[in-house]
């Protein structure tokens, strides 16, 4: 079944199969993480010394079913690989139903891959990474809930339960950056993470009531067979929501400000949740509700252009940060926003929305992983200003990390390679603009992750004192190597644009466009323009001693890249002190309003007594003549009335 | 009909007489003659105006006043006394400690 828009282009609708075969084992996907997570949360200590091998065998067993399901999906027809299970009702209040359905179709199983693959070889190598901390055991519970909480994401059938995995990350996501909580730093960053997602979260719940109000279920089947008798109206404001929660969940400006301050938590979570993973839900959410962004071009427009501002905010961070991991979070936004543009340009851009985010997954992975390495070997210190020269002295480490560079600035061959040029090249045809900014990004990316290459692994040693840099244990560099071999070979992916073909069940087949300058030539124009910008990179930092200490005078531009283009400032301008002001002027009005009027009625009371009181003098005469008074006015009155 | 205008012209003066007295004067002693005063042109009035109407509720009441008076002079009576005895004067001006 198709839905047809005003465009010519036929968007999918969604409607699964029954279950059978190794689909009714579905729910085991998220159920084994979950049950990790149970067991070494509330078994406690008792579970110290084995958790970390429960933890990590639970999203082993998730990826083994996975692939086991996409072996079964790769033998159907290609209009019946889309299963779903139902569980039990969930809500069901008079019409109103809401089943605990899930969802597995070729665009689910390529995240469940990712997710449980790339997840398990980080709870490996959180063994080596977390050895010497003492609360191991909750932080692998923690690892696991996360997994749970991103298979619920995007294995729900309706949006409902995409929000459940969509807050379970959210709580994952906080536990995690603040697991370091007796740092105030790490403790701040939780936070902050927090509440900025609370702020793109309204957004979800009002998308999820607006689809309760339009289409009276939030189940995708029915939303996507009735999308075409929505109003535009209703289907532009959806569309801006559900934005607004991926600017959220995702990072994009505006609300992009909590990702760098999230690299306070382990590494391994910088890696799993805030760059392969997590991040990318946004980019989940806006593929999966391609029947909404297809039929509300203006919703599709802002997606575009909060996709092009944050590749670029993004790389103009990445180009000034000291901190490695700070550099790499900013490469995180910068990607991503590549991806959200390419959802944004929706059926010529969804597919490679999700190759690039998988081999986003790969590589910046294996870039992070190689960042703890190089920490843990460091005493984790994380200025670059202070490592140099550690080729020598981490030669696995320094290996894979660079099969993660190359794959990251789109070396030819490369999986980065295959999945940006696609971006650009889409982007250029749909909105050049967009376009070329992408086309300059890929420049900056090149720039900023050679820099980050060059301070880190090659000129003059700048270590520390009684720092001794040391290559990490295997259990370490293995999944670093494993990492390493699917970023060179991500592309594979693409060998007879078999990821475009088996993704258009869910987001539709492309038309033919035509590009107005041959790819062959554009393939070549990215290629210069990311060699000019490493060549830049290597005349300012590979060429000459990178000093120790960071060079005070800059421009304004590294400046403003340095304080994260002012996000934190305008954040604080925009809301943090027009909400103070609010605040303070309805403490105020309570104050002197509401408590005046009740303060200033008691007192005129006892003003009015102190003044009365006055009567009572003392003299007797004087009571009498009042007494007096009184009679008279009565009489008077009495007379008066009566005439 | 009895014209009784001028008991109750007797009575007006009086109840004035007493009035004033009460107004004016600080001698406790004066002021309470002067109440008495006019709770007796009070009395007076009564009794005119029952005899005016020929009916006896008028001079019923008149005997309630003067019973009720009768125990108000002994009560009042006492009071004075007590205060002249603390304080060495009966001028109710003197007397005026109970106050804001």
């Amino acid at each position: 079944m198709f839905l047809f828009t005003e465009g010519g282009h036929s968007i999918p609708v969604v409607d699964p199969l029954g279950t059978a075969g190794v689909f009714s084992l579905m729910w085991l996907v998220i159920a084994l993480p979950l049950a990790g997570a149970a067991v070494l949360l509330l078994g406690g200590r008792r579970t110290d010394s084995w958790g970390h091998y429960l933890g990590t065998a639970m999203p082993i067993g998730s990826f083994a079913i996975s692939v086991y399901m996409l072996l079964d999906l790769l033998g159907r027809d290609e209009t019946e690989r889309s299963v779903s299970q139902h569980l039990w009702d969930w809500v069901s209040v008079g019409d109103f139903r809401v089943g605990m359905d899930l969802l597995v179709d070729p665009l689910t199983i390529l995240f469940l891959l990712l997710i449980t693959g790339v997840g398990s070889l980080i709870h490996v190598y959180s063994i080596g990474y977390m050895s010497h901390d003492p609360r191991r055991r909750r932080f692998f519970g923690y690892l696991n809930l996360f997994v749970a909480a991103m298979l619920m994401l995007v294995m729900s059938e309706n949006y409902l339960g995409l929000f459940l995995g969509w807050e379970g990350v959210g709580l994952a996501s906080y536990l995690l950056i603040g697991f370091w909580q007796h740092k105030p730093s790490a403790a701040a960053a939780a936070k902050k993470a927090f509440v900025i997602n609370r702020v793109g979260d309204i957004g979800m719940s009002l998308a999820i009531a607006m689809f309760f109000v339009t289409f009276g279920s939030t189940s995708f089947t029915v939303i996507s067979q009735g999308a075409g008798e929505a109003g535009d109206g209703a289907l532009t404001a959806i569309g801006l929501l559900l934005l607004l929660g991926a600017c959220g969940k995702s990072a994009q400006v505006p609300l992009q400000a909590w990702l760098l301050d999230a690299m306070e938590g382990p590494t391994p979570v910088s890696a799993l949740i805030h760059a392969a993973t997590m991040v990318t839900a946004g980019v989940y959410l806006i593929t999966r509700s391609n029947f909404i962004f297809e039929l509300a071009p203006h919703a599709q427009t802002a997606v575009v252009v909060v996709g092009t501002v944050t590749l670029l905010w993004g790389a103009v961070i990445g180009c000034a940060k000291d901190d490695i991991k700070k550099a790499l979070a900013g490469s995180t936004m910068s990607q991503i926003g590549y991806m959200v543009l390419a959802a944004g340009l929706g059926v010529y851009g969804y597919a490679f929305a999700i190759f690039h985010l998988l081999t986003h997954g790969f590589f910046k992975a294996n870039m992070f992983l190689g960042a703890g390495s190089v920490m843990h070997g460091m005493d984790d210190d994380v200025d670059m200003r202070h490592y140099g020269a550690l080729r020598k002295a981490m030669p696995v480490t320094f290996a894979t990390f660079a099969m993660g560079y190359l794959a990251i600035i789109g070396f030819p061959g490369f999986s980065g390679f295959w999945s940006k040029d696609h971006i650009i090249e889409a982007a250029l045809v749909e909105s050049p603009i967009a376009g070329v900014c992408a086309l300059l990004g890929a420049g900056v990316t090149g720039f900023y992750m050679t820099r980050l290459m060059l301070m880190t692994f090659f000129g003059e040693k700048r270590w520390l004192k009684d720092v001794h840099p040391h290559e990490s244990p295997s259990v370490m560099t293995v999944p670093l190597m494993v990492l390493a071999a699917l970023s060179v070979l991500g592309g594979v992916l693409f060998i007879g644009h078999w990821i475009v073909d088996w993704l258009s069940p869910v987001v539709g087949e492309a038309p033919e466009h035509a590009l107005p300058i041959p790819a062959l030539a554009l393939t070549a124009i990215t290629v210069v323009v990311v060699a000019a910008g490493v060549a830049v990179a290597w005349l300012l930092f590979g060429r000459r001693p990178v000093p120790a200490t960071m060079p005070i005078d800059v421009s304004p531009v590294i400046k403003a890249a340095r304080a994260d283009l002012y996000g934190d400032a305008i954040n604080e301008g925009l809301v943090v002190q027009p909400g103070r002001v609010l605040t303070s002027g309805v403490v105020g009005f309570d104050h002197s309003g509401a408590d005046g009027l009740v303060r200033g009625g008691a007192s005129v009371v006892a003003g009015a007594g102190q003044g009365l009181r006055k009567l009572q003098n003392g003299f007797v005469r004087s009571y009498a003549l009042s007494v007096l008074s009184g009679v008279l006015i009565v009489i008077v009155t009495l007379a008066v009335v009566n005439l | 009909m009895n014209d009784v205008t001028p008991y109750i012209l007797l009575s007006a003066i009086l109840f004035t007489i007493g009035t004033v007295g009460v107004l004016v004067r600080r001698n406790a002693i004066v002021v309470f003659m002067c109440v008495e005063l006019m709770l007796n042109a009070s009395n007076l009035a009564l009794v005119a105006f029952a005899y005016q109407h020929g009916d006896l509720e008028g001079q019923i009441a008149a005997f309630f006043v003067m019973v009720v008076a009768a125990a108000e002079v002994v009560v009042g009576l006492a009071i004075i006394m007590t205060i002249f005895r603390t304080r060495r004067s009966a001028s109710v001006d003197d007397a005026s400690l109970l106050k804001y």
